[in-house]
């Protein structure tokens, strides 16, 4: 069977979820005639018509803005970033507005916000952010970060579906670099629970989003010394699976934290506060981070390559917890 | 209100307390500082007072029970909540865990193993590293929070693995105190294998040959009593000076009548002072009149270092229906009889009511002990380490010595001196117990 590409598994599941339900529909810029900066909405406007493949301004408050009060009248819109970076110009809309509405009306604001998120492509400081934390601080929304093409599809199926304002950060640079054979039949991959990735037994590696294959990488290298690294794809963010993180912290003792973003107020942050705070008496070594310097993301190609987290890396803060 | 009551700690290196008895049950009333239970450490027996007033909730520490410092050992609330429960800590499962949804990584992010263009993170890595060798720890165990967990579940001394760590600088990892509970079990299990388990099936001859000294068991009615920590820390330090120091006792006699003569004089004036004057009182300050003459006796040995120690601090051995304890009179060269009196009485008092504090049993330079109590001629102690002289005392008696080759009846004790031949000569010991001799004979009435 054909494989398919992660940006492919997100068009699918957008495509097949328009099928089944009318309320659903797609706004942003360039998604219509032009098919979407990344081709994630292409063939749509012809499938399904400008009522339902509306390009909008460049005005991403706008666009959210709209998007919300469509979703209070009954709808459930997916409203495109064109790139994540630009989400903060909506941060008002998204946060106090769509964020809130359950708590202070009881209205549910059943929106999905897609941001094309992530470094690697030489895109720059506002084309290769991970923006995903401001959000995880807010509650009232879901956050997810899916890494493979299966979860890709299944979490944005997961999130039209959901009844509350889900933020989708799709990782550009896995959009035509992972692919798999993905079930014909429908599925969803829940909101809030993790995979583990590999099973193993001396340190816990917890990610998301593109570094989960720099950890897989990692524990491939490392396999050849002995050192059996457990990896897990949290997934989701917000709520995030805290009952697999502890069970492996459990279970190896040892933990690496690793993430895209930059450091400090960085998810790992929180990860290593819970994991400190829950398994204290089950840990073998200091919880370790693995992130991004706290600096804007580089233009220049070697610097971008030395600001993002590398194999090296990983293999380098194993190697020291394994003799810790 | 509730008010956590805690295993406190009695002195710096003391890490753990059995509680010996609970004075309170379950339920009943307390008041603010009195007593609620006894404890055993180390170092002393003490009464330890409630910190709150209130219902005694909850008892979590059993009788005999050993626990850590600052462990909840009981709950004292106001009476009208619940009683709190003790935490019960779920095992972690191993769950096998879903792979579902198993990337093909057919393109996966472009190989950064090569060469690195940027410079390499000097700054962060030296920080981290910074970091580590702070953490936690000393003495060659240091460790981490779920190696000394493991070791609390399996009731291991942590020390038992120092400077047999095998993680960074030596401390001491999971695979560490997990292969030492291995090695612990299976060492347990190989002398009952060995041992033939029928008559009637010969043993094979080529069986490994058996430790070297068999334990000898008396094979009659018996009744096993487990050691209290302070018999079992007794039998410690007696083990542990016998194999340290060079033992040598040597004997004196004493006349005792001046001293017997001055008690007599002064008893009333002294219990007027609220100061019972005990015959003891005369041997410390003799003793410490004779230690400022012969300052090697109040020494120690380090190594090869022999450590001369300013201050003249007595123990005095002190005997206890449960055991034996030696309290010390700080600075004794600076009290006059009266001030070594009231010490004598103080220390032994609170010694009964098991009110000593730590300080009070610490920091001895000498020792003197009574095996004459019970009416023993003398005895020869062993030296409470690191000391290096012990005085025996034994019972004062009326016998007929020759005085100027006349025959007199005079109340005589004889004296031992158990000293360290490492440190001190017979010749230095005997001038030692000569002089308190001639103190004593010559007190002045």
């Amino acid at each position: 069977m054909a494989l398919t590409t992660y940006v492919e598994a997100i068009r699918q599941g957008i495509w097949e979820e328009m099928e089944k339900d009318e309320r659903v529909f797609v706004l942003g810029e360039d998604v219509g005639i032009y098919g979407g900066a990344f081709k994630v909405t292409a063939g749509m406007l012809e499938k399904f018509g400008e009522w339902r493949i509306i390009d909008t301004p460049i005005s991403e408050s706008a666009i959210v803005g709209a998007a919300i009060g469509a979703a209070l009248m009954g709808m459930r819109p997916i409203a495109e970033m064109q790139f994540a970076d630009f989400i903060s110009c909506a941060f008002d809309q998204i946060t106090n507005f769509a964020a809130k509405c359950r708590y202070r009306w009881g209205a549910g604001v059943p929106i999905v916000i897609r941001g094309p998120s992530g470094g690697g492509v030489h895109g720059g400081p506002f084309h290769s952010q991970n923006p995903e934390m401001h959000y995880v601080h807010t509650p009232g929304l879901k956050v997810v970060c899916p890494a493979t093409a299966y979860d890709a599809k299944g979490l944005i199926k997961a999130a039209i579906r959901d009844p509350d304002p889900v933020i989708y950060f799709e990782h550009k640079f896995l959009y035509r670099r992972v692919k798999e054979e993905l079930p014909s039949e429908d599925f969803v991959v829940p909101i809030g629970k993790a995979a583990v990735r590999r099973n193993g037994s001396d340190i816990s590696v917890m990610t998301y989003g593109a570094m989960l294959y720099l950890a897989l990488d990692a524990a491939k290298e490392l396999e050849m010394e002995g050192i059996d690294l457990e990896v897990v794809d949290l997934r989701s963010l917000l709520p995030f699976d805290k009952e697999t993180v502890l069970e492996s912290v459990k279970k190896t003792n040892k933990v690496i934290l690793l993430h895209e973003d930059t450091r400090i107020g960085g998810f790992a942050g929180e990860l290593a506060a819970i994991i400190a705070d829950e398994a204290f008496e089950y840990l073998d070594g200091p919880i370790r981070r693995i992130t991004a310097p706290d600096t804007p993301v580089p233009y220049s190609p070697p610097l971008e390559e030395f600001f993002l987290p590398k194999v090296s890396d990983i293999v380098r803060v194993a190697r020291e917890l394994y003799a810790y | 209100m509730e008010t956590k009551v805690i295993m406190p700690q009695m002195g710096e290196s003391i890490f753990e307390g059995t509680i010996t008895k609970w004075l309170k049950k379950k339920g009943e009333k307390v008041e603010r500082d009195e007593p609620l239970f006894e404890i055993s450490t180390d170092k002393i027996d003490s009464e330890i007072p409630a910190p709150a007033s209130g219902v005694v909730e909850d008892i979590l520490v059993k009788e005999g029970q050993t626990v850590q410092i600052n462990t909840v050992v009981a709950v004292i609330g106001d009476g009208g909540s619940k009683p709190a429960e003790a935490k019960t800590e779920s095992k972690p499962e191993v769950k096998t865990s879903s792979t579902e949804g198993k990337p093909g990584i057919k393109e996966g992010p472009a190989p950064v193993a090569g060469p690195v263009p940027g410079p390499e993170p000097k700054e962060e890595e030296k920080e981290e590293e910074g970091e580590h060798e702070d953490a936690g720890g000393h003495d060659g165990t240091r460790s981490s929070p779920l190696v000394r967990r493991i070791a609390k579940e399996h009731g291991i001394d942590l020390s038992a693995l120092a400077g047999k760590g095998t993680g960074l600088n030596g401390r001491i990892t999971k695979r560490d105190v997990l292969s030492y509970i291995e090695q612990g079990a299976s060492q347990q299990k190989r002398p009952a294998a060995a041992q033939p388990a029928k008559p009637a099936a010969p043993a094979p001859p080529a069986a490994p040959p058996a430790p070297a000294v068999p334990q000898m068991k008396f094979s009659g009615d018996v009744e096993r009593v487990a050691m209290s920590p302070m018999r079992k820390l007794i039998a410690e330090h007696m083990v542990n000076s016998r194999r340290t120091a060079a033992h040598v006792t040597t004997f004196f006699e004493a006349d005792c009548s001046r001293i017997m003569q001055h008690r007599e004089k002064n008893r009333a004036e002294f219990e007027r002072a609220g100061v019972k004057l005990t015959v003891t009182s005369y041997f410390v300050q003799a003793a410490a009149n004779a230690l400022k003459r012969f300052p090697i006796v109040n020494s120690s040995l380090e190594g090869d270092t022999i450590v001369y120690k300013r201050p003249i601090n007595i123990g005095i051995a002190v005997n206890l229906d449960w055991g034996l304890i030696v309290p010390v009179i700080k600075n004794v060269d600076e009290k006059n009889l009266q001030g070594i009196a009231h010490a004598l009485n103080d220390i032994g008092e609170r010694a009964r009511n098991k009110k000593l504090s730590t300080d009070d049993v610490k920091d001895g330079t000498f020792t003197i002990t009574n095996p004459g109590q019970f009416g023993g001629l003398i005895g020869t102690p062993i030296i409470n380490q690191p000391q290096v002289a012990i005085m025996g005392m034994g019972g004062i008696k009326k016998r007929a010595v020759v005085i100027d080759d006349a025959i007199a009846i005079r109340p005589m004790i004889m004296l031992s001196l158990s000293f360290d031949h490492r440190v001190i000569d017979g010749a230095v010991a005997d001038q030692f117990m000569a002089d308190i001799q001639k103190q004593l004979e010559n007190w002045n009435v």
